[in-house]
């Protein structure tokens, strides 16, 4: 596998050079916020932003997307992707992406998710910033050892570019010219690693992730879900920027003919009122603090039985978005754990 | 007319495939009788408890059980009450029309496991009926595979009693005892008034080669499975079938979760054991 470094022009000849061939979304600032959008040249590149609005899994599971096609000749499948480059994920929001991987790959597997991941190739870049929230450093996602398709670093003032796949090694194919990353560079960027295993850790947790189960098992019935519930919109913004989040309801849409239409997918989150609601009005999970106590205990315990991951990556997302200030997974968590030592 | 595209390279789970409406008959007030086939001429290959979604191009998808047994070939039959959009569009269906069905899903009664062999004890609470007849036929059309069967059956007022032919046939087969209670009679009803769980005392039973079978709106369970441990029937001989809201029915949407487990893949159908714990379950 190639391991090259790149200066600042010869990164945005090689993008420039992708982009010519592939469609890629990079990350880019929308004002003083970075979005991940169709790049349209490499210099709108911002590799060194701190954290995107919305997750990448946008790419992957969009917000909104067509599942059937139905009309005269009855339901279709609709699977449309082309290849794509997602460019700029950071290590935490790859690791979402892993764990999307096993979700829909599993049981029954979900061919408008993988069809797209199929097409998707990653180039994924260490943090250079930290972001307001982030605790990836806490939960084991501040630096991936693997997974994603290149992996950019940036040293000093060039970058270290390594292809971690067979896609990856196709799209470092036009700087295979490209000086190789010597010694030193990848010992600048361990040092990058280390520090960055240190740095995203805007909130510290007091247990490790591990142990957050074993924690949850116990916690059923703490007092801080009703304390902290009480002051949730069930707005579902927590849900709707994390990248791990997948939940989906399903609807029909029908044409001004009323005969072709389309089934959708869209997000959905389980903070929602009628989540759990089923006709005649029955909620499995009418209180806020039932709802609440869900998204931690989906993210921290019920996933993690079937996957043995933690669904949290520590990106923040939830913690910046919430406008009532109680959707901290660290906060909850180090609750929890006071008074079980 | 539906029909699915097979030009997939993989299964597409969230495809529906044609089944014609054979049948289409309003049972009471609110609910519809229905029996289907598939457009292929393939069984539906279903066990007792399963569920399918049923789609209605532009109006969307419900997850409905399968009220017949697999010993009836040909066709399967379904229940539906109306309640909201899907269900609606489903009552103005009639006999040469088509749906799309994607399914059976969900685990189902163990009638081919932990039932054979023993008493079976079936407790039905209104529309809890539906997907439990399915299990009720299967195990009298295999009638020697089982012991005794006693069937419990509840509604609200005898206007809202299902299949009154076939509990007829029910109550008077070998070996079978059916007894029906009702909430509220009328003037013609000369039969037992009061909730589903008074008939329990009324029953004989031997704890230790009975399987309970309980279906019904999700208020019933706490009471009848409070009932049935004074009988001293164990947990692990209670079956239960519960409802939540979903989506996909395959795993993926997260609507149906009861706590860590999946409703539409661990469930619907659950042995009361392993879900006695599960705090979100009953
Ligand atoms: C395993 C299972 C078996 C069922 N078997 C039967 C049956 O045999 N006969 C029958 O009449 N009904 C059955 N139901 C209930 C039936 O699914 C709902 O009544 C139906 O989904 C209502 O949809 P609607 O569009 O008519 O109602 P609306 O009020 O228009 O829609 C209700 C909303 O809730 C959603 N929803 C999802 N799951 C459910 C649910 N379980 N209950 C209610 N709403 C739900 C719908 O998709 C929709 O978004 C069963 C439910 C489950 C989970
Ligand atoms: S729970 Fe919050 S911090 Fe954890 S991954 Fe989701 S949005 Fe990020
Ligand atoms: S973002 Fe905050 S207020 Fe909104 S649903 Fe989440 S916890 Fe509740
Ligand atoms: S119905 Fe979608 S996960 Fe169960």
């Amino acid at each position: 596998m190639s391991i090259k470094k790149l200066e600042p022009a010869a990164l945005n000849r090689w993008v420039d050079g992708i982009l010519q061939k592939q469609k890629v979304y990079g990350i880019q600032a929308r004002g003083d916020k970075f979005v991940f959008d169709q790049l349209d040249r490499a210099d709108q590149l911002r590799l060194d932003y701190d954290v995107s609005v919305t997750a990448p899994k946008a790419f992957l599971q969009p917000p909104c997307e067509t599942l059937l096609r139905f009309g005269e000749k009855g339901f279709e499948s609709v699977v449309e992707s082309e290849p794509f480059v997602l460019f700029g994920v950071h290590p935490y929001d790859m690791a979402a992406i892993l764990q999307m991987d096993v979700v829909f790959a599993e049981g029954n597997p979900d061919i408008h998710y993988l069809e797209r991941r199929k097409n998707a190739t990653i180039v994924v870049c260490d943090v250079q910033n930290a972001s307001e929230n982030v605790f990836a450093g806490c939960m084991g996602t501040a630096v991936l050892e693997s997974g994603g398709d290149v992996l950019v670093t940036r040293v000093g003032s060039a970058y270290v570019v390594e292809s971690r796949s067979a896609r990856g090694e196709a799209l470092m194919e036009t700087i295979a010219t490209a000086p190789v990353a010597g010694a030193r560079d990848l010992g600048e960027r361990k040092a990058v690693w280390e520090k960055n295993r240190k740095l995203l850790r805007r909130h510290e947790l007091k247990v490790k992730p591990e142990q957050l189960p074993a924690l949850l098992e116990k916690s059923y019935d703490h007092p801080v879900w009703e304390e902290k519930a009480k002051r949730c919109f069930s707005c579902g913004s927590c849900n709707l920027v994390c990248p791990t989040c997948y939940c989906f309801n399903v609807r029909d849409t029908v044409s001004y003919n009323l005969k072709d239409g389309e089934r959708e997918r869209v997000w959905d989150g389980c903070m929602l009122a009628e989540f759990a609601l089923v006709a005649g009005g029955h909620n499995f999970r009418k209180k806020k603090a039932e709802r609440y106590r869900h998204r931690y205990y989906r993210k921290g315990k019920y996933l993690h039985d079937m996957h043995k991951q933690i669904a949290c990556v520590g990106c923040g997302r939830c913690i910046t978005a919430c406008v009532t200030k109680i959707a901290n997974p660290v906060e909850i968590y180090n609750r929890l754990a006071e008074g079980q030592k | 007319m539906i029909s699915s595209n097979t030009a997939q390279p993989m299964k597409d789970i969230y495809l529906p495939e044609p089944a014609d409406v054979l049948k289409a008959s309003p049972m009471t007030a609110l609910e519809m009788f229905f029996e289907f086939r598939l457009a292929s001429g393939r069984e539906l290959g279903h066990m007792p408890g399963q569920f399918v979604e049923v789609s209605i191009p532009g109006i969307g998808e419900a997850p409905i059980s399968i009220s017949s047994s697999p010993t009836q070939k040909g066709s399967f039959q379904m229940v539906v009450r109306k309640v909201g959009n899907v269900s609606g569009a489903m009552h103005a269906l009639s006999a040469g029309r088509q749906v799309g069905i994607r399914g059976p899903f969900g685990t189902h009664f163990p009638v081919d496991g932990e039932m054979k062999g023993k008493d079976i004890l079936f407790i039905c609470g209104g529309i809890g009926l539906v997907p439990v007849r399915s299990a009720i036929n299967y195990v009298l059309d295999h009638r020697d595979d089982y012991g005794h069967v006693t069937i419990l059956f509840g509604t609200k007022t005898p206007a809202d009693r299902l299949f009154t032919d076939e509990m007829q046939r029910w109550a008077s087969a070998k070996d079978v005892t059916f007894m029906e209670t009702v909430d509220r009679g009328d003037d013609a009803w000369k039969g037992n008034v009061g909730v589903i769980t008074t008939l329990i005392p009324k029953v004989r039973l031997d704890p230790a080669r009975t399987v309970a079978v309980v279906c019904g709106p999700p208020i019933m369970y706490k009471f009848v499975i409070l009932e049935l441990d004074k009988v001293g029937l164990k947990a692990d001989r209670m079956y239960v079938s519960l409802e939540r809201h979903m989506k996909c029915g395959v795993g993926k949407c997260g609507h149906c979760q009861v706590n860590g487990l999946y409703a539409c893949q661990d469930g619907a159908v659950f042995k009361y054991s392993d879900i006695a714990s599960v705090r979100e379950a009953i």
